[in-house]
């Protein structure tokens, strides 16, 4: 994995849209990197010989039958966010 | 020094399910915006997808008509991004454990044969729709797609040739049709394509490095891209220059590829198993059960076309080139019509009748049993081909009695071989003049005297039947042989 530093912090905030006074870039940079070095711990077991892990419940196929319902109200669907104009969501510039 | 082309396929493919692939929201084309969502494919916190059986069917159905290995054990997984494309913020995909891998696909072109490898098909779910607004410098997001199901269908990079690709794709389009599992109709993109394109020396083994190109709306425009891509990739390390590594963007206007910045900035997939979903088990019954139920394919179809009914390679072609019309032409033979007439009706006037109404083959209304008592009246005489079109015409677009329809508009052919008679005698007494032409050696007059004979006839008499009474009562020797056996009414 990739190791946490000032410029991968700075490429998340800027990916995520948040944009971070100095000092919470340090603490976040801090912070992340007491994170990733925890859960490095798991990378020194000794895993020879294990078979991944893909899910942790012992469950299996859950399906549901194809069929169509109902779709929320879109004024409903629209209540919540931080921008909409009725029809549609908005978001700042994405697309070219 | 000569270049080989090394092309790859990413093909996505619209499930043609009716629900979505997590949510029961419809996966209808069209709509308003925003009005096919749900907590689930709005990605509403708190929200717990739920697979869709019918993907999971259709996509090992696929798997199993392109060769592939199916996956007993198979698990989603999170692809993250930040786009918002996709309100999670991550697509739902498979990337560790894929539904099905390694298949393998034939290939006939006219440079030869060939064979692709499918490296894998995965499920995942479509993305929601973006539009810049310039007047608010906003981008508005329509959420409707958002979790319509698709499978990602990967080819090892195994094609040199554009011919190789389209011929691949045709295949894809004509098996999963087929299939049922989508209507890959490219203009409303349940059929897309992304091609993966390197150039290397002839004889090398390396990969050169690969640029990825999107936005390709149509064979021909994937064509033109390959064509493009490959030329650039070949000039550019010509001149000693270096291919990027990059997603490109087939500009279809200006007929050029130019890189895509905006989404591919924001990969940072750090896929992980998607927790809100269990793994799928398959038993060996049921991938039996679906390799059993594989319906008979396009190709299958051709070569029986030709072995049992005797069919031209080329009408075997037209009428297999969508399933509504091998399904018409099955119900066509089954009710009775001659499979060569059936075949003929399809090719001239359905095609011509879609054609015009701008209809899909799959949305046609047509009841085959119509279609067959129109064959079956010209057939025995008692309509002439024309009429048997304007019939079809009438009865096209749904219900509609042939019988009555005749009946009612007084179409049935004038079958008594004295009534016709009668008309042809008035007719040369009207028009000694064309008779004299006729005689003099211009064969064009006949056809005057002919037109005025069905005119008469209000269009109902065979026309094979007045051309042979007037050349009979031209005196022209030979003449007559089919009034032998005049039509029954
Ligand atoms: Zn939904």
């Amino acid at each position: 994995m990739e190791p946490i530093n000032a410029w991968l912090v700075d490429e998340l905030a800027r990916l995520s849209r948040l944009s971070l006074p100095e000092e919470e870039r340090r603490a976040m940079t801090a912070q992340l990197k007491r994170i990733v070095d925890y859960m490095d711990i798991l990378g020194r077991l000794d895993t020879a010989g294990i078979e991944p892990l893909s899910h942790e419940a012992p469950v299996g196929n859950v399906l549901r039958p194809d069929v169509v319902e109902p779709s929320l109200d879109r004024g409903e669907l629209l209540a919540n966010a931080p921008a909409q104009d009725g029809e549609m969501f908005l978001t700042p510039r994405s697309v070219e | 020094m000569t270049w080989e082309t090394v092309i790859g396929l990413e093909t996505h493919v619209e499930l043609a399910t009716r629900s979505k692939i997590f949510c029961p929201c419809t996966t209808q084309f069209g709509g308003q915006p925003n009005t096919h969502c749900c907590p689930v494919c709005a990605g509403l916190p708190g929200a717990l997808p739920v697979l869709n059986e019918k993907v999971l069917e259709f996509a090992v159905k696929a798997g199993l008509a392109l060769n592939c290995q199916i996956a007993r054990y198979s698990a989603f997984d999170r692809k993250n991004y930040f786009y918002p494309d996709l309100p999670k913020a991550y697509q739902i995909s498979q990337l560790y454990l894929p539904i099905a891998r390694d298949g393998r696909v034939e290939l006939h072109t006219s440079g030869g044969d060939s064979a692709v490898r499918i490296h894998e098909i995965h499920m995942e779910e479509d993305a929601g729709k973006l539009v810049h607004d310039p007047w608010i410098d906003q981008t508005r997001a329509d959420y409707n797609r958002c979790g319509v199901p698709l499978i990602e269908i990967v080819t090892e990079p195994d094609f040199r040739t554009a011919d190789q690709v389209i011929a691949y794709l045709e295949k894809l389009k004509e098996t999963l049709q087929y299939l049922g599992v989508s209507d890959c109709k490219m203009q409303e993109g349940s059929l897309r394509c992304d091609v993966n394109l390197s150039v290397r020396p002839l004889g090398s083994d390396e990969l050169g490095t690969r640029t990825e190109m999107k936005n390709l709306n149509s064979f021909k425009a994937i064509a033109r891209a390959i064509a493009y891509e490959a030329g650039r990739q070949i000039r550019l390390l010509g001149a000693g220059g270096q291919v990027a590594q990059e997603t490109r963007r087939w500009d279809e206007d200006r007929e050029v590829t130019c890189p895509m910045r905006s989404k591919e900035e924001a990969r940072d997939y750090r896929y992980f198993p998607e927790p809100d979903l269990p793994p799928v088990r398959l038993g060996e019954d049921y991938v039996a059960a679906l390799r059993a139920a594989r319906p008979e394919l396009a190709a299958e179809k051709r070569a029986r076309y030709q072995a049992d009914y005797g069919l031209s390679p080329y009408d075997c072609r037209m009428i297999t080139s969508d399933p509504a019309l091998a399904r018409l032409f099955e119900a066509l033979v089954e009710l009775g019509a001659p499979a060569k007439q059936g075949a003929n009706w399809i090719m001239g006037e359905v095609l011509a009748a879609l054609s015009a109404r701008g209809m899909e083959p799959g949305d046609m209304k047509l009841p085959p049993a119509a279609l067959t008592r129109i064959i079956a009246l010209v057939e025995e005489g008692r309509i002439n081909r024309n009429t048997g079109v304007q019939v079809f015409e009438a009865v096209f677009d749904g219900d509609g009695d042939v019988d009555a329809y005749v009946r009612e508009h007084g179409l049935e052919q004038v079958g008594d071989t004295g009534l016709v008679a009668a008309a042809v005698e008035r007719a040369l007494a009207a028009h000694p003049r064309s008779v004299a032409d006729f005689q003099a050696g211009r064969e064009k007059a006949l056809g005057f005297l002919v037109g005025q004979v069905m005119r008469e006839l209000k269009g109902r008499a065979d026309p094979k039947l007045v051309n042979d009474l007037l050349r009979r009562a031209l005196g022209v020797p030979g003449a007559g042989k089919a009034v032998e056996k005049p039509p029954q009414l």
